[in-house]
């Protein structure tokens, strides 16, 4: 037995981790928050994933901004993911910034910041690393992996690279492959952070060198519009404007819209590197699980064991309901076992990560196999 | 719970142990369930109504959200041993083609409908002179989800004009099971069980 609820720790992994681009990294470290006691058999974990800006701070307050965990909705003792059943484990992704290595890590050959010597890593990277925290925890296999966007990402990659060591596979708001339009996205924020002066090739650590903050609140301004639906916009903000009666005739933030992204930006850069900022979204762009088969993406499933879950929502523009419908189509075509159903909320992308009692329902069914039915 | 419907009471008993089968219009789910836990078969389902799907997940199950004239095309030929079509078949567009689908993919097919020649339905539009609205079918003629009604004759045409092979039918009188010499009359449900 492990104790429960360590809001977050780190582990230095044994060995090098290899990459996909070919290099390895050294003296690799993963921050992970868990919650929840580890059975004796240790078949009760479950690997919460979570999304570009996401971190482990899964079901505990957020050290930096004193908010609550960024899915209590779902984690917790009695909650779908529920702790007093599960040991749940959530780490910080390889290339991000809450205490697994990354671009502003120090590099132990250079004994300088990375910046952008990091090599290039991708979700399999990603995955290969919480594998190795796995190894390191002496968990064999997961009862289960899920996460939403991103998150999703990786419980798919987990099901396709290690079969054998994941039970169940829950893949929500989710995509398979980023599309045309999620690089283009992407490619915006990366553009705003480097055409920031500040930005300085990266090398932005030193003492008395501002980060690109600037660039960094724009491009997460541009990508948080991608995370909301059209209509959900309408309805909280319309055309309303912001502390005024009428419009100034200028470039102040007239509309409500205007100044809740400004607030959405400044609050960002407090939390979150630019490199990181760079680094994630490069490795979402390079994610395409089919590619390594041909362009097939149900042979990365072929006889797999792992149960799956799909579940999009109407309003996501970002992973439309089609992206996961090929998911689920690959999955049936490699015979694999696997739910999807789209379900209904005008909060878009961000959908995943608020109140949804049917998301809450399934996800419970889901893990607990149907023995509680 | 609800309980199962007598066509599904009939689907139920003649599924093998262990077998693996698709489920298509599968609702909440109630027919899943009692194929996975009296005959430990292995069942994926298809349910159009997203609430429904939901529901079923949540218990479980394992149930895609689909259209049956859209999405059954993606499973490989024979990959179920049995798929069931029950009560979905005159909700279709083309269900033609959907035949066409269910025996491609799986070993075997059951398909159930309600039976519109049955004598109560004939003397309903006779006397009447209005669509009939009885017990099976109760809906409008304006809002029923029965797009294509359907004889036991009707389908019999159809599934010797496809040359497919029957390898069980049962006819259905409320709860009770009637003989098939008068089934287009008497029957108010049927069951097929086809092979391709």
């Amino acid at each position: 037995m492990q104790n429960a609820d360590r809001h977050s720790q780190s582990v230095k992994l044994g060995s090098p981790l290899p990459l996909d681009c070919g290099k390895q990294l050294e003296g690799v470290e993963i921050a992970y928050a868990s919650h929840g006691m580890l059975n004796a058999d240790k078949d009760n974990a479950i690997l919460i994933c979570h999304a570009l800006t996401g971190d482990q701070y899964v079901a505990s307050d957020h050290p930096v901004t004193g908010k609550p965990g960024w899915w209590v909705r779902m984690v917790g003792p009695g909650k779908p993911i529920d702790t007093d059943r599960y040991h749940v484990i959530c780490a910080n992704v390889l290339g991000s910034c809450m205490g697994s290595t990354g671009p502003a890590s120090i590099c132990p050959v250079t004994g300088k910041p990375y910046a952008m010597d990091f090599p290039v890593i991708t979700i399999a990277d990603m995955v290969r690393a919480q594998a190795m925290l796995l190894d390191h925890l002496g968990i064999e296999k997961l009862h289960a992996v899920v996460g939403g966007s991103m998150g999703g990402m990786q419980a798919l990659s987990w099901a396709a690279q290690y079969p054998m060591r994941v039970g169940a596979a829950a893949i929500i708001a989710s995509t398979s492959r980023h599309s045309a339009q999620n690089i283009a996205f992407h490619e915006v924020g990366r553009q705003a952070i480097m055409a920031d002066p500040s930005w300085q090739g990266g090398e932005y650590y030193g003492d008395g060198s501002a980060a690109p903050s600037a660039g960094l609140a724009v491009a997460r301004m541009a990508a948080h519009i991608t995370y909301l639906s059209e209509a959900g916009l309408t309805e909280k903000f319309g055309r309303r404007l912001q502390d005024r009666d009428t419009k100034t005739f200028g470039f102040d933030a007239d509309f409500q819209i205007e100044s809740y992204l400004r607030h959405q930006g400044i609050n960002f850069v407090e939390r979150f590197d630019a490199n990181s900022y760079l680094y994630i979204t490069r490795a979402m762009d390079y994610f395409d699980l089919s590619e390594a088969h041909g362009g097939m993406l149900a042979k990365a499933f072929a006889g797999t064991p792992v149960r799956f879950c799909l579940i999009s929502f109407n309003t996501d523009w970002l992973y439309p309901t089609a992206e996961s419908r090929t998911i689920l189509q690959a999955l049936h075509a490699a015979g694999a076992d696997a739910s999807f159903v789209e379900l209904e909320s005008p909060f878009g992308h961000d959908a995943f990560l608020l109140e949804n009692a049917e998301m809450e329902a399934i996800i419970r069914g889901f893990l607990g196999n149907g023995e509680e039915r | 719970m609800t309980s199962l419907r007598p066509d599904q009471k009939i689907i139920a008993a003649h599924v093998a142990d262990g077998a693996r089968v698709l489920d298509i219009g599968c609702g909440s789910g109630v027919l899943m369930q009692e194929l996975v836990e009296t005959r430990g078969a292995d069942v994926l389902g298809m349910e159009i109504n997203p609430a429904k799907v939901a529901a079923a997940m949540a218990r479980g199950l394992s149930v895609a959200q689909g259209d049956a004239l859209k999405d059954l095309v993606h499973y490989p030929d024979q990959s179920f041993d049995y798929v069931i079509l029950s009560q979905t078949l005159q909700a279709v567009k083309r269900p033609d083609l959907v035949l066409d689908e269910l025996v491609r993919i799986g070993r075997q097919a059951f398909v159930s409908f309600p039976n519109f020649a049955h004598w109560r339905v004939r003397l309903s539009l006779l006397m009447g002179g209005r669509m009939p609205v009885t017990r099976l079918l109760p809906e409008q003629w304006y809002d029923t989800p029965n797009i294509h009604h359907v004889t036991v004759d009707d389908f019999r045409a159809l599934i010797r004009d496809k040359g497919l092979v029957q390898d069980g039918q049962w006819f259905l009188s409320g709860d009770t099971q009637t003989g098939r010499g008068a089934a287009n009359l008497m029957a108010e449900h049927a069951v097929f069980l086809l092979r391709g």
